[in-house]
């Protein structure tokens, strides 16, 4: 969707459901995941239907993707950082999936 | 001196005389002037870097690699370059959600800003708040709109100035207004190829505009915006008078079907950049109390503020396009009135030194006001941009409620929008009704055959940016909240309630 | 001057329930409704059909609640029929957490005081420990101590209600005027007018139903109606999957998929704003309570002032000259009361005797004992 008119210069790499990619050190999440390629971030929690970051400027709340673990977070407000994970949304969270891991990793 | 970076919730001192809410060109001016004073000032903003959406990443670029971004914006260099070495305490990357005004504030009685860095809430205290929020793009709600591959204009610029990238063609701009051609004339430039420009204004200049003409005639405005006009004309496919639109695609924007007077035409689009102008941005000043007036030239609602930029709420100002568009350098200006105003109500400046300096930066101020009205007139969006016809045009994305949805529900005469609200849930997902007000708005008072400023507009609340239940419950628990929520007072162990689960 | 048979005044929960109530019946009522910035507790609302420790010292209202729980989803079904909307009433039980064990107890010892003024006529309950609420509760916090349970207990989704009442209203004929603040009424030979700006009505009965406004339109008519400040203040969540296996009066999830969260009760404010003070609170609590909400996002709070008579139990009044009062700050729990046993008894004129109760002036004799 986006098309970068030079090479990145200073690499850092995060995955996107799984898939390896990199962005320019500072760069903000949502305008990477573009620049990546990525046709939508996530699925309306309403009726399904896919949505790519609008406005980036932290307005819209269409870049709502899952960071690290977080679900919903701003992607057009984060930037990228080395190691980070980002699943797309797929409609709305699971607050019990954060629960059951808690509770697997107790004894 | 230089700013003190904050990069923790914790670091904020736990008062300031003065918390300012953005740091675009109002709040990096406001800033700049305050600190001059000597008071304690916070800057509290979103983004990673100071300059706001207008000079996005302005402390990082290089005039050399980003030429293309033109003059105005590295007119941000200086501004930028005086914040940073200005010593207020600055907090990038910190989410403000809510500001509560002190009810009457006498002295040690404050403001309390909500405000959220690192995944940690904090609650501020401030005597006097400058909110700069600045602008947002007024939403063009247009079939196919919620489609991946459509973005704002302002989008497509941000992401070429932040990260210089420039969308994938073929690449259809639609809409109205200054920005457009001036976001066409940097992808230009910058490289990007295959662009159509569909012009949305309405062909004839009408006597709302004409009479408006002597002001641009000696405005800054005027040689810029010609100079864009003909620029962009002749080296893009630029289409007038188009009047309906729609996008196209299943999964994602395929292509733009549009109409002008001479027909119906169709053409490719992997990115479809829609624009109408931009209102300001009041969820804050909304939801802190600040009262909003209709204005009918720039057809948005905006804060009721005075020259200085004071609300009825005694110490909450507001500064820059948030109170009303100018553009950068008017806000810049508005900035420094607005941080005198609210130091010299605060008794941190002398009167007759701020009263002096206030005349000037009002004079200074006037030449950007020049030529407003014309342009106001020149780019008012049609009406059909405004409350779209067709029923199945979604007007609120994040709840997908219909243009549709909307009138059948007005037509049970709902007092008001908050009302509709309520029965369709327009305006209750994550985006607070960002998306959705104006074109709410722009319906009820086409169903109802008055003006947008009979209708008013949603009562916004904090928070106004989303914030984890978590970080709410790591605030201190008042005695007196405590007594509220559970009835009765609260005991020593209840004290302890901010313990959180392991 | 315009002409009504019967004019309500109020367009919220209450006046909408009684109008379309009246509107089965036969009647073709004029609702007047104030304007959308108006205080409106029909917007403010926590959606319970709830009867779980109501009219506690008040029998009387403790048995009404109990009555309109069981009317519900014969009014729900009545709704669907004549709007079209389903506004998802679900009557699984409710729980009440205690976080403390004077709370466990404060609450056991109210419930087993409704038992006994009600001679055993009201819903049944289970007081459950920190184990037995465990064993019917997953995902509970350890904070817990225990529960208070009731099987009569439920919820609706209130905003689809409230949309769903406009709509069969509109449907029934009922003629609805918002915008319309009335300012003044007189008492006349027959009937009443009603008087605001632009507008003068001569209506031969009236219903005031107007909320908080209630308190300064009962006495034109020469009735009564005192009510005290009480603001309640909410958390909304952002959406997400379905997870609460339970209902409590402090948290719910929609079926929209949001979680609410409340509520609180301030005495001494009249600002509508929200305060962070008591969302701190409110969080922590709910927090405490189910674990897995601590990352939800908060996309709303709001506040509302309950229309909180002087001692929380409702008033139906009725004075000589016909007019009718309904004053209460259970909207929702007693829509099927207002839309199907009341509207009747205000069609025919005539208040029931076991409304009588209920009347402000227990008030007078409280003032004169």
């Amino acid at each position: 969707m986006l098309k970068r008119l030079r090479e990145i210069e200073e690499p850092v790499s995060f995955t996107f459901d799984g898939v390896q990619m990199q962005a320019q050190r500072g760069e903000m999440l949502a305008t990477a995941l573009l620049a990546a390629g990525i046709g939508h971030v996530r699925r309306s929690v309403v009726s399904g239907a896919p949505r790519a970051p609008y406005c980036l400027m932290g307005v819209c709340f269409e870049c709502l993707v899952t960071v690290d673990g977080l679900q919903n977070r701003q992607a057009c407000l984060l930037e990228v950082e080395e190691g980070m994970v980002v699943e797309s949304q797929r409609g709305a969270p699971d607050v019990l999936a954060h629960f059951r891991d808690e509770k697997r990793q107790q004894p | 001196m230089t700013v003190r970076f904050v990069t923790a919730a914790d670091d904020l001192r736990p008062a300031y005389d003065l918390v300012i809410v953005g740091a675009g060109p109002a709040g990096m001016a406001a800033a700049t002037e305050a600190s001059r004073t000597g008071a304690r000032v916070a800057v509290l903003d979103e983004n990673p870097r100071p300059g706001g959406q207008i000079y996005r990443e302005i402390t990082r670029n290089q005039p050399g690699a980003r030429q293309y971004l033109g003059a105005d914006y590295w007119k941000g260099k200086a501004l930028g370059n005086a914040f940073a070495e200005s010593n207020a305490d600055y907090a990038a990357r910190a989410t403000v959600w809510s500001i509560e005004p002190a009810d009457e504030p006498r002295d040690g009685e404050r403001h309390r800003v909500g405000v959220t860095i690192a995944g940690a809430a904090r609650m501020i205290e401030a005597a006097a708040v400058i909110l700069a929020t600045g602008a947002q793009e007024r939403p063009m709600p247009v079939p196919g709109w919620t489609l991946p591959g459509v973005l704002t204009a302002g989008a497509a610029q941000i992401a070429l100035k932040s990260s210089g990238v420039v969308p994938a063609a073929p690449i259809v701009l639609a809409g109205c207004g200054p920005l457009l051609y001036l976001l066409a004339s940097q992808l230009i430039d910058a490289g990007a190829r295959d662009m159509t420009l569909l012009d949305t204004s309405r062909p004839v200049l009408r006597w709302e505009s004409l009479r408006r003409l002597p002001g641009f005639l000696f405005s800054p405005y005027l040689r810029k915006g010609l100079g864009l006009l003909l620029r962009t004309r002749r080296r893009i496919r630029v289409v007038t008078g188009v009047r309906s639109l729609e996008i196209l695609g299943e999964d994602r924007a395929e292509g733009v079907r549009f109409a002008t007077a001479r027909g119906t035409s169709t053409i490719n689009a992997s990115t479809v950049l829609l624009h109408q102008g931009v209102i300001p941005a009041i969820n804050l000043a909304s939801a802190a109390g600040c009262p909003l007036a209709w204005n009918a030239a720039q057809r948005a609602f905006q804060p009721v503020t005075d020259a200085e930029g004071r609300t009825p709420k005694r110490g909450v100002l507001i500064a820059g396009d948030s109170a009303g568009i100018g553009g950068a350098q008017a806000a810049e200006i508005a900035g420094r009135i607005v941080a005198v105003a609210a130091l010299s109500d605060r008794g941190l400046v002398a009167r007759d030194v701020s009263a002096a300096l206030i005349n000037r930066l009002q004079r200074q101020r006037q030449r950007y006001f020049r030529g407003r009205g014309f342009l106001d007139a020149l780019y008012a969006p049609r009406h059909i941009f405004l409350a779209p016809p067709d029923a199945q045009t979604i007007v609120c994305r994040c709840e997908e409620i219909t243009a549709g949805k909307l009138r059948e529900a007005i037509s049970l005469g709902p007092p008001g929008p908050n009302q509709l609200k309520t029965f369709v849930r327009c305006g209750m997902g994550p985006c607070q009704g960002r998306l959705c007000a104006a074109t709410v708005t722009e319906i009820m008072a086409a169903e109802r055959g008055t003006s947008p400023a009979d209708i008013g507009t949603y009562r916004l609340r904090a928070p106004v940016k989303p914030v984890r239940l978590a970080e709410l419950a790591g605030l201190p628990h008042a005695p007196r909240a405590l007594k509220a929520v559970t009835g009765r007072d609260p005991v020593d162990h209840h004290l302890n309630e901010t313990e959180l689960p392991s | 001057m315009q002409e009504a048979d019967l004019t309500i005044v109020g367009g919220g929960l209450v006046g909408a329930s009684i109008a379309w109530g009246l509107a089965r019946s036969g009647a073709k009522p004029l609702v007047l409704d104030g304007s959308d910035l108006d205080l409106r507790a029909s917007r403010a609302n926590f959606a319970l059909v709830w009867v779980q420790g109501k009219g506690l010292h008040a029998p009387h209202y403790a048995l009404w609640s109990e009555r309109s729980a069981r009317e519900w989803p014969i009014m729900a079904e009545a709704l669907l029929e004549d709007s079209g909307v389903d506004v998802g009433l679900v009557q699984r039980g409710g729980f009440t957490f205690a976080l403390s064990n004077e709370e466990l107890e404060a609450m056991r010892t109210d419930m087993e005081c409704i038992a006994m003024e009600t001679a055993g006529r009201a819903q049944s309950f289970e007081v459950l420990n920190r184990a037995e609420t465990r064993a019917r509760v997953p995902h509970l916090g350890r904070d817990v101590v225990g529960s208070v349970y009731s099987a009569a207990d439920g919820h609706v989704n209130a905003l689809r209600l409230f949309h769903a009442l406009h709509i069969a209203m509109d449907r029934k004929g009922v003629t609805y005027r918002p915008n319309y603040k009335v300012d003044a009424i007189e008492p006349v030979d027959d009937g009443f007018i009603l008087k605001g700006e632009g507008f003068s009505i001569l209506s031969r009965k009236i219903v005031l139903a107007a909320g908080l406004d209630n308190e300064r339109l009962a006495p034109m008519v020469g009735l009564a109606c005192p009510l005290k400040r009480s603001k309640g203040q909410i958390l909304v969540t952002e959406k997400c999957k379905p997870f609460l296996p339970c209902l409590s009066p402090t948290i719910r999830q929609t079926d929209e998929g949001g979680i609410m969260i409340g509520d609180s009760e301030e005495t001494d404010t009249a600002s509508i704003a929200t305060s962070s003070d008591i969302s701190a609170v409110l969080a922590s609590r709910a927090i405490r309570i189910f674990p897995a909400l601590a990352d939800l996002n908060v996309v709303r709070s709001w506040s509302g002032f309950r229309v909180k008579t002087a001692d929380g139990v409702p008033i139906y009044d009725q004075s000589v000259g016909g007019a009718f009062l309904v004053a209460c700050h259970s909207g929702v729990t007693l829509a099927a009361n207002h839309s199907l046993v009341v509207a009747p008894q205000i069609a025919a004129s005539r208040l029931a005797d076991d409304l009588s109760p209920f009347s402000a002036r227990r008030f007078h004799a409280q003032a004169a004992a």
